[in-house]
């Protein structure tokens, strides 16, 4: 991060390039940056590597805040598919819905979806911590490995699906479980990490209200039996 | 990839507008399918009056020139004749039934292939750039009170206006396809089985083809697209369209992106929320994906 010589600046996209907003992004000049006009671009504020803010104000397309690495980015609206994706580090919240695969591969951070999240929430996510106010789509946390997915709302089909060891909780219902996928017991511990999460991401749920879900761990080894 | 955007409207006043809205939002998916674009659009009485019959048709591109002028050929066999020429698409209406203009379509210009057919509908096909073709067709001149645009990158079959979408073998009924059939060449089979013909080795005709036998059987778009459902393997998202209304459907895997929002004034459908960012009232629509083998259907 070089001199930052400004302390916010606007980029309106209704005369400046997504590309040019992301070169700026990549080699920040200031602190804050406001997006206007996002109009549903793809890979906004995508590739982050600085501890910046950037507020996307209305809805972003595709790939929006992915890989980020330190950002805290707030998209002011809905986020299409694969918001977060490979996020590193930092914060991202959308404020309306997300599409689909959201958060999905990330390693680290928090992403906060206010609204709801479509199908695959959180497919193969690697460590990163997710937080949904309303409902997520079906097969959410597919083959997901680590971290933790926090749903205030209902899960839909096939929830974790082929888990390992990400840890779910889900304070409406699961209207089904995937492969492997099972319910485990609340336990103190549990619900501190959950209470943490929940204050985290601004929501004043009771964590006593959430379901825990995880792998059953079935299908770590082949076993004779799935032999063909 | 390909791209779909679809447009129902609730309110009369904004039928005028129909063409501008459709425009706006197929800008927005050209780079989903950069080499053909095609369009329906239903309502749209400058090319298809009020009583008239329209069929759309590509002419023989090998043989084009020595066909003679559609109107010309036609011209003892139908009476008041409306002929549209839109690039490869040229679009024949007259006051008789649909049957009727099929009929005098076939014998007069008997090397054109029938693309769309129906007494609401018109249906353009070309390849090319996407916002060239909108030109084309005068789409933003368009007036009606449902419309739907594709643009294509071909998967499955050739880079021609016989394999743009939509796909229109039904009266006034129309699909357009993202992703692609695995089980096509048996449905296929089948199909021709029965006495289906086909134009094209394209999946999505199949498709067409299929939905169109159902609802000939007396199937609604819901009924149809379940049946749909039931036979068709493969990646799909689906918008198909009829005189009646509306209807959106996606495999069970749902991979390829659907977008619905609806206000009291219209009903649309996206590949991408960014086709919906220009429709007016978009700010407070209410807005979701469609859940896998669910169908969503409107009727009029």
């Amino acid at each position: 991060m070089g001199t930052l010589t400004r302390e916010l600046a606007t980029v309106d996209l209704s005369v400046t390039s997504v590309r040019e907003l992301n070169s700026e992004l990549h080699a920040p000049t200031a602190q804050a940056y406001e997006v206007l006009h996002p109009q549903g671009a793809h890979a906004l504020a995508a590739g982050l590597k600085d501890p910046i803010t950037v507020d996307i104000r209305g809805h972003a397309g595709y790939y929006a805040a992915g890989m980020n690495d330190g950002g805290t980015v707030t998209v002011h609206g809905s986020a299409g598919t694969g918001v977060a994706e490979n996020m590193m580090s930092g914060t991202v919240r959308v404020t309306g819905d997300a599409s689909q695969s959201a958060g999905a591969t990330a390693h680290g951070g928090l992403l906060v979806i206010q609204g709801s999240a479509s199908m695959r929430c959180g497919i193969s996510m690697k460590g990163v911590d997710i937080v949904v106010g309303g409902d997520i789509g079906p097969m959410s946390a597919f083959m997901a490995q680590a971290g933790r997915l926090v749903v205030c709302g209902d899960a839909g089909d096939g929830l974790g699906d082929s888990i390992y060891e990400a840890r779910l909780y889900v304070r409406g219902k699961a209207r089904s479980l995937g492969a492997d996928c099972v319910e485990k017991p609340m336990r103190e511990e549990h619900l501190t990490e959950l209470a943490g999460l929940l204050k985290a991401a601004g929501f004043a749920h009771d964590a006593a209200d959430f379901r825990r879900y995880g792998s059953a761990r079935t299908l770590y080894h082949f076993t004779v039996h799935n032999e063909y | 990839m390909c791209g779909i955007v679809g447009l129902h409207l609730r309110d009369p006043n904004l039928y005028p507008r129909l063409g501008t809205l459709l425009e706006t939002m197929l800008c927005q998916v050209i780079e989903r399918g950069p080499d053909s674009a095609g369009v329906a659009v239903y309502g749209d009485t400058r090319r298809c009056p009020d009583g008239y019959a329209a069929v759309s048709v590509l002419a023989d591109r090998v043989d084009k020139d020595s066909d003679d002028a559609p109107k010309d050929a036609l011209a003892g066999l139908l009476p008041d004749i409306v002929v549209t020429e839109a690039g490869d698409t040229t679009v024949l209406a007259a006051p008789v039934t649909v049957d009727e203009l099929l009929a005098a379509v076939r014998q007069g210009l008997p090397r054109a292939r029938v693309v769309g057919s129906g007494t609401d509908l018109t249906v353009y096909k070309g390849t090319g750039h996407p916002h060239e073709l909108a030109v084309t067709y005068d789409l933003a001149g368009a007036q009606g009170w449902q419309g739907l645009a594709h643009t294509r990158m071909a998967t499955e079959s050739a880079v021609t206006p016989e394999g743009c979408h939509p796909f229109s073998v039904g009266p006034d009924q129309c699909l357009v396809h993202n992703g692609s059939f695995a089980n096509h060449a048996t449905i296929r089979r089948d199909l021709r089985f029965a006495g289906i013909e086909f134009d094209s080795e394209n999946d999505s005709e199949v498709g067409a083809r299929f939905l169109a036998a159902r609802l000939a059987k007396g199937d609604d778009l819901q009924m149809a697209l379940r049946a749909l459902c039931e036979a068709f393997d493969g990646f799909y998202t689906l918008l198909v369209t009829s005189k009646d209304g509306f209807a959106v459907v996606r495999d069970a895997i749902a991979c390829k992106p659907a977008i619905i929002a609806e206000t009291s004034q219209w009903v649309a459908m996206a590949s991408e929320f960014r086709a919906l960012a220009g429709l007016p009232g978009i700010e407070d629509a209410r807005i979701y994906e469609p859940e896998p083998e669910r169908v969503y259907a409107w009727a009029r």
